[in-house]
């Protein structure tokens, strides 16, 4: 289960921070989320990885999560502690991914800089940056993703072979 | 409905659908590799599924032959899944090589077919009028549970290129001319479908480098309309029946983009987005590497234009090149047309097939400060090696020229001088 409203500290990220990013491909040889998390942002973050902490948020810009389909990317940033990324428009392999595994994203265009604290309600479609309260608002999730994301993949599948099977 | 909408549409079982409706779909097929095979299978293990749908196809190819103990492992656990759940289209080293160009020469891909594989670049088959597209682990894993998958239907992207190449220009300057353009999100969430005179005339392996790329644009997929080309090549391949799709008369499109292909040059992608792109006469930079190969351009008819260049010249001294023929089929070709032995004689590298260079695994990694000119699709920060190494990326006939002259070279530029 997602919970419905969070509150982390900001990572902030710029325009097309794509999954070699995230995760370099010379460490997807494992797909369990906390070794991933030890090696996430490594080239261009190298300090991420120790000083992210459990409840944090990252804020990206534009494409996030582009490039290749590794799962691995959102397991990793899950692995960290990550949880919920913010961007005006996510890479579509990654959304799927992450909405699959239980990451939330949140399109939305917010302007904050790096340890400044959010609040995100996921049901109402509003974030608050406590540091300069500027107050965003998103449209909420489409029921069906919503849904996918609260039961997760795995859950869902294994609803639809129950059903499929009985 | 445009062609995406189409296939969408038959394999939801409804007579239509619109751009942003989520459908479930019956997949026609479902792809892993080595490196998001593991993910998948960890998963697929969890559903307790009674069985697994027949066409799952696993390929190894991202680390093989095994770059270490944990890759080994990794490939490992792809023979043990195979076994296990006795799937026969199990690709192993020796016998395969990169997933796409396998999916492709072995008859999986086709017109009108819903393909997913578990690697961004499965958008490739978009050339042979499929609709295929790259998804993650956990949901390759579903589909092969369940043989369907929930897709957004996307709005459709329309691409016109008319008139004739220039010399040595190819499908790979084509897409990095319109990546160019539009930009790396300009196709987020959405199907480029590519027309006109220019496309219609490509052979098919130019198309296959042109719907590769559509990823890096953003795109969902990337659909050429098949023809005779397409029907031809999988004459004595194809595996069971297909029906090519085509879009309607009345489609709606999003948006319509109309190139003049006598404009389009040699191309050149600069670190550290495929949307850098500057015609290869206009760049001139040192280069310590030279990559032809990859899903992008590691056919045949990718080795035969860097054969052509570099028949009877050697690589500047202080240039690697590696070449690395997308599939065992394409390295035998390779082999009868004497294409290795021009390699050799040119003083390049040649391996078996592998993705390792292309996404900075092994078999061609880059050390700090280092440039590559590459044949491949992506120059993300670190992609091919160290967080200071560059990538450029080039058609091979660009790649070949470069590694003889040591700087990036327009191959026109080679002839006469």
């Amino acid at each position: 289960m997602v919970e419905k409203c969070i509150k982390g500290r900001v990572w902030k990220f710029s325009d097309n921070v794509d999954t070699d990013q995230i995760i370099p491909a010379k460490y997807l040889v494992t797909g369990d989320r906390r070794e991933l998390a030890k090696h996430a942002f490594e080239n261009v973050r190298p300090e991420f990885a120790d000083d992210v902490r459990e409840g944090d948020i990252i804020v990206g810009g534009k494409n996030f999560g582009s490039g290749s389909s590794r799962e691995h990317a959102p397991r990793a940033l899950l692995g960290a502690g990550i949880t919920c990324v913010i961007a005006p428009s996510f890479a579509r392999i990654f959304y799927r991914n992450s909405i699959n595994i239980g990451l939330p994203l949140v399109e939305c265009d917010v302007d904050a800089e790096d340890g400044n604290v959010l609040a995100v309600d996921f049901e109402d479609g509003k974030i608050v940056n406590a540091d300069t309260g500027d107050v965003y608002t998103f449209p909420p999730l489409p029921d069906f993703l919503m849904k996918l994301l609260d039961v997760g993949l795995i859950e869902n599948t294994k609803r639809k072979l129950k059903g499929t099977n009985g | 409905m445009t062609i995406a909408e189409k296939i969408l549409a038959i394999h939801a079982g409804k007579s239509s659908v619109s751009p942003k409706e989520i459908v479930d779909a019956r997949i026609d097929y479902v792809m892993v590799n080595d490196v998001t095979g593991l993910p998948a299978f960890e998963v697929f293990e969890e559903f307790k599924a009674s069985s697994i749908i027949e066409n799952t196809v696993l390929i190894q190819d991202h680390y093989v032959p095994n770059k270490d103990v944990a890759s080994a492992e990794q490939a490992k656990s792809m023979r043990e899944f195979a076994g296990k759940y006795k799937i026969g289209n199990h690709f192993d080293v020796g016998r395969g090589g990169v997933c796409h160009q396998i999916m492709i020469e072995h008859g999986f891909a086709a017109p009108g077919r819903l393909i997913v594989g578990a690697d961004s670049h499965t958008c490739s088959y978009g050339a042979l009028g499929a609709l295929s597209t790259g998804i993650g682990s956990s949901e390759a894993a579903s589909a092969m549970a369940t043989g369907e998958l929930w897709f957004k239907v996307p709005e459709t992207q329309k691409f016109v290129v008319d008139g004739k190449l220039g010399k040595y220009v190819m499908g790979k300057d084509i897409i990095l001319h319109i990546i160019g353009d539009i930009g790396v999100s300009g196709s987020l969430y959405k199907s480029m479908e590519f027309y006109g005179s220019t496309i219609e005339s490509l052979q098919l392996s130019d198309r296959i480098t042109i719907s590769n790329m559509a990823i890096e644009a953003g795109a969902k997929c990337g659909i050429i309309p098949p023809d005779d080309a397409v029907f031809n090549y999988l004459k004595k391949r194809v595996i069971g029946e297909y029906t090519p799709v085509y879009a309607d008369e009345d489609s709606e499109y999003d948006d319509t983009f109309e190139y003049n292909a006598s404009e389009i040059e040699t191309m050149v992608a600069k670190p550290h987005l495929p949307e850098n792109v500057v015609p290869a006469s206009e760049i001139d930079v040192e280069i310590d590497q030279a990559y032809l190969g990859s899903c992008t351009n590691g056919r045949i008819e990718d080795m035969r234009a860097a054969a052509e260049i570099l028949k009877g010249r050697k690589v500047h001294p202080d240039v690697r090149m590696i070449v690395v023929p997308a599939s065992k089929s394409v390295f035998e070709q390779a082999l009868r047309e004497r294409l290795i032995e021009v390699f050799m004689d040119a003083d390049a590298y040649v391996a078996g097939p592998t993705c390792g260079a292309c996404l900075g695994g092994y078999m061609g990694v880059l050390a700090e400060g280092e440039r590559c000119i590459s044949s491949t699709n992506r120059n993300f920060i670190g992609r091919m090696g160290h967080k200071d190494s560059e990538v450029y990326l080039a058609n091979p006939a660009v790649v070949a020229a470069s590694a003889v002259t040591g700087r990036i070279t327009d191959p026109n530029d080679l002839e006469s001088s």
